[in-house]
């Protein structure tokens, strides 16, 4: 099954099922047995306290990460994707991936789109930049970036991926109220063609989302 | 999501050129390897004097000056990704193989630089003019291919260990071991002026290790870099 979105191109169902997932660092039990099932058009917020294991869970579903025990499962008509062939439809907003400093804000979306092998000009990447307000900045090392503007860089490349399937950790960290509201209207856009995993105590964010995962509570 | 357009040789270009356009602009490994090379050579020159050891100790410090300097700018090729936290994107964003070929060919291309210098230096300071140029090249050429293979697979195997410290050159001795002994083997032959049928054996050994090791960090990749 798919969906037309309004931006000329076709997205798919996609499906992730979390079972049984735990994870512990030692002798210490983050979260246990973790299960949910999520599909392309729904949202899904991990709340919970500081240390509850929001972000570690975020990284568990990146695929980087390794649970302690469970299972994740990302499937397109019930056929099972690898690693490969799903994180090519995945973005990321973490607080923890950053960019090259030493290159400008268009080199690095050029270096991932590249990498990513997706066929993007740089009058798109422009227009990426100018939707999250950096329409000015682009050609300044990200060295030379605030916080804020970095976190901005991640959506523009984020909206570049089109992604089907979106994880953010923290998605409004760093931003003034003009940046979240840019962030908001994207997750407009992108909610009813991409699965979205949001990590944050913030009810402004959480409201994306359709249902709420509850760690450590 | 649109269709994958960029080949292979495509992505390990575009890691290439990132790794190119960042050490143009921070000169991060280009500056600690060619300094190393500088200081080490000149250091060696003055301390010598007018006595010129003979080929075999000449051959060796030509390897082991190569060695270190290496080590000393190459091993941070992961370690700096994983510090400036960008090792991540890369990770999810990247083909695992196209981020080690190009950091490799990055390698090579900085070992080439590093001897474009250090080759007329050695012979300038140290007085040392190897007999048979064509065989030298040949065995430095093999050599550096092998150096960076090997030097890339360690620095990404060390950035992901919880302690780095002397970690490198822990696990470079045992690896780069039958590579320096084959290097230097070859250089010695090129300086007393043999020819290629004299350092065939280490010629054959260096190119099979170059091969083996290449190979194997292709293979073993992308368990290091995902673990």
């Amino acid at each position: 099954m798919s969906i037309s979105s309004g931006r000329g191109y076709i997205s798919y169902m996609y499906q992730l099922e979390v079972a049984d997932l735990s994870k512990s660092f030692g002798p210490r039990r983050i979260f246990e047995k973790v299960s949910f099932s999520l599909n392309t058009g729904q949202g899904l917020a991990i709340t919970g306290p500081n240390g509850s294991g929001k972000s570690t869970m975020i990284h568990i579903l990146t695929g980087l990460g390794r649970a302690s025990s469970g299972v994740v499962r990302y499937t397109h008509d019930s056929n099972m994707l690898s690693f490969e062939e799903y994180r090519n439809r995945m973005s990321v907003v973490t607080p923890y991936h950053e960019f090259y400093d030493a290159m400008t804000a268009l080199e690095n979306l050029d270096f991932y789109t590249r990498l990513a092998g997706l066929e993007v000009t740089g009058q798109e990447m422009m227009e990426s930049l100018r939707t999250f307000g950096l329409g000015e900045r682009g050609r300044d090392r990200v060295a030379a970036y605030s916080s804020g503007m970095k976190q901005r860089l991640k959506y523009a490349l984020a909206l570049l991926r089109r992604p089907e399937i979106l994880l953010l950790d923290e998605p409004t960290a760093y931003l003034d109220q003009s940046g979240k509201k840019g962030i908001f209207d994207f997750l407009d856009s992108v909610k009813s063609r991409a699965l979205i995993i949001i990590a944050t105590n913030e009810k402004e964010e959480a409201g994306f989302a359709d249902h709420v995962c509850q760690l450590g509570g | 999501m649109p269709t994958m357009s960029v080949n292979w040789a495509g992505r390990i270009l575009t890691v290439f050129k990132k790794e190119m356009l960042s050490e143009f602009r921070t000169r991060y490994a280009f500056n600690a390897v060619i300094m190393f090379s500088l200081v080490t050579l000149t250091v060696v020159s003055f301390s010598l004097g007018m006595n010129r050891p003979g080929p075999e100790v000449m051959a060796a410090l030509f390897w082991v000056v190569l060695f270190f300097a290496a080590a000393s700018g190459l091993a941070q090729v992961f370690v700096k990704e994983e510090e400036a936290r960008t090792a991540g994107y890369l990770r999810l964003y990247a083909p695992a193989t196209a981020v080690l070929v190009g950091k490799i060919i990055f390698n090579l291309f900085l070992l080439v630089c590093m001897a474009v210098l250090l080759v007329p230096l050695f012979v300038i300071l140290l007085d040392t003019v190897p007999q048979n140029f064509i065989l030298f090249l040949s065995g430095l050429f093999l050599g550096l291919i092998g150096l960076s293979g090997s030097t890339t697979i360690i620095a990404a195997i060390v950035s992901r260990a919880s302690v780095k410290g002397a970690l490198f050159a822990v696990l470079s001795f045992p690896v780069l071991l039958p590579l320096l002994v084959a290097a230097i083997e070859i250089t010695l032959v090129s300086l007393v002026g043999g020819n290629f049928a004299a350092a065939w054996p280490p010629l054959q050994l260096l190119l099979a290790y170059d091969v083996v090791m290449i190979t194997l960090s292709i293979m073993l990749f992308d368990f290091i870099w995902h673990m």
